[in-house]
């Protein structure tokens, strides 16, 4: 029984390890936001300066993925947890550098004057976050159903990039000095629309991980 | 094609095996897998009667090959031998010659009609099982001094040289050394082109790796059927999962 207890010490670990990575996304994406709200400079720096964490973390879940899949051969819920969790970390990566542009945003436009739309904004982070927490949640308790609320929650930020887009676009026409600040707040929206796509991802790897189903270009 | 129906087998009082059912396709690897005592190659041995040598042995229930019925009063066992081979776990090799361990079966079944057929039908054999390569300078010499994994692919190829439909292997690679066993393994891949294999394993990767079909026994019962790699993947029971996961007990 050794040996499984072994296999299963290893299991736990890889998940403390991708948590910890979800940990660490989810308070760079919350801060860059803070950053750009709040005008906080300092605090978009270092979100930056954090993100070697992130991308090291990354790594780490690779090797140990690598290596469980090389030495124990899991099988069955094992292997497709394994899987899973490899899958996973890339898109937490890509999570937080979403979260590193909006900070390098933060930081050009905190010089400037400030823009009504980031309120907008704001309401779309929100969600966002939300999205990310409840999916790292699902995850964790392998919770399909749940898994799948998140999924379809993904069109509310759709419906929000969609509204702000229009609405930044119809502000620079009107306000045409303020063209170049609200065109980079199109790119913070776009990078918060991206980042629920990419949540729906984690997601969908959690329906595999629990129910061994695909549902990745399902189209409900 | 295989089909048992509500197979039941006893060792004198005990029973070994609990109503068993299941389909084996034609041409295609299944492998048997489960802990030691499941009872899978008690079954597998019922396919072919070779528990009929064990005294106190009693079988309920029916075994088709092919719509033969293998339990009939009328079957004629040493044909059905014939048509279903069998591999040991432990190569057996007679102390012959490598050629007269696979003429023998076609002496004994009268199965060629001249010295020429039978060297043709000992050479294909032996092609099929892959070892013809190693041994055609050297066939008149014992097989006794083959290693271990050529052994056993001169066992399949004696199997092999009386023209069986299924071929049934009992941990087959298990005294292997991984380079005999790869060997092994690509020979399975191999033959299934041509026979029914079923093999016994308690390697599961080496179920993984080999067969199309796998079956999941415990204590005498078949506990699930079903496509290897979604048997390996995503079992349908949590019996099977536990016992595939390594938490099984």
């Amino acid at each position: 029984m050794d040996y499984h207890r072994h296999l299963d010490d290893e299991l736990d670990s890889l998940r403390d390890k991708v948590l910890l990575l979800g940990g660490e996304t989810e308070v760079a994406l919350e801060r860059a936001m803070h950053a750009l709200v709040e005008r906080d400079s300092q605090v978009a720096q270092e979100v930056l300066e954090n993100d070697d964490k992130v991308d090291r973390l990354e790594v780490e879940v690779d090797r140990q993925c690598i290596e469980i899949i090389a030495l124990r051969q899991p099988a069955a819920r094992d292997l497709r947890f394994v899987i899973s969790v490899a899958k996973m970390a890339p898109v937490l990566e890509r999570i937080a550098d979403h979260a590193c542009n909006i900070a390098r945003a933060a930081i050009d436009l905190n010089n400037e004057p400030e823009l009504t739309a980031v309120a907008d904004l704001r309401k779309m982070s929100e969600h966002a976050l939300s999205m990310l927490r409840a999916a790292l949640d699902a995850f964790t308790s392998a919770d399909a159903i749940a898994a799948r609320d998140v999924i379809r929650s993904d069109e509310k930020i759709n419906d929000l990039y969609n509204y702000i887009f229009h609405t930044l676009i119809e502000m620079m026409v009107t306000e045409p000095q303020t063209a170049t600040r609200n065109a980079r707040l199109i790119f913070v929206a776009k990078h918060l629309e991206r980042i629920g796509d990419y949540v729906t991802d984690i997601c969908e790897l959690t329906v595999y991980m629990a129910e061994a189903a695909f549902i990745k270009h399902d189209k409900e | 094609m295989i089909s048992v129906n509500n197979l039941n087998f006893f060792y004198g009082k005990s029973q070994a095996l609990f109503d068993i059912s299941i389909g084996i396709k034609e041409r295609v690897v299944t492998a048997f897998i489960g802990p030691s005592g499941c009872g899978k190659s008690t079954f597998l041995r019922t396919l072919n009667r070779m528990n009929d040598v064990i005294p106190g042995t009693r079988v309920e229930g029916k075994v088709l090959i092919d719509g033969m019925d293998v339990y009939s009063s009328g079957t004629d066992v040493v044909d059905l031998r014939r048509r279903v081979g069998m591999v040991f776990q432990k190569s057996n090799p007679f102390p012959k010659s490598i050629f007269d361990n696979v003429a023998y079966g076609l002496k004994i079944n009268r199965m060629t009609s001249s010295k020429s057929e039978l060297q043709g039908r000992v050479e294909d054999a032996l092609q099929k099982a892959a070892i013809w390569q190693e041994v055609k300078d050297r066939l008149h010499e014992s097989a006794l001094g083959l290693s271990g994994g050529q052994q056993q692919r001169l066992c399949i190829a004696r199997a092999l040289a009386i023209e069986p439909s299924v071929v049934l292997m009992d941990e087959p690679a298990s005294a292997l050394d991984p380079m005999a066993t790869t060997k092994i393994e690509e020979l399975i891949h191999e033959l299934k082109k041509q026979y029914t294999i079923v093999i016994v394993t308690h390697n599961m990767q080496q179920a993984a790796r080999v067969s199309d079909t796998t079956a999941f026994f415990l204590m005498g019962k078949l506990i699930e059927v079903n496509p290897t790699e979604k048997m390996f993947t995503n079992p349908d029971s949590k019996t099977t999962e536990d016992y595939i996961t390594g938490r099984f007990g």
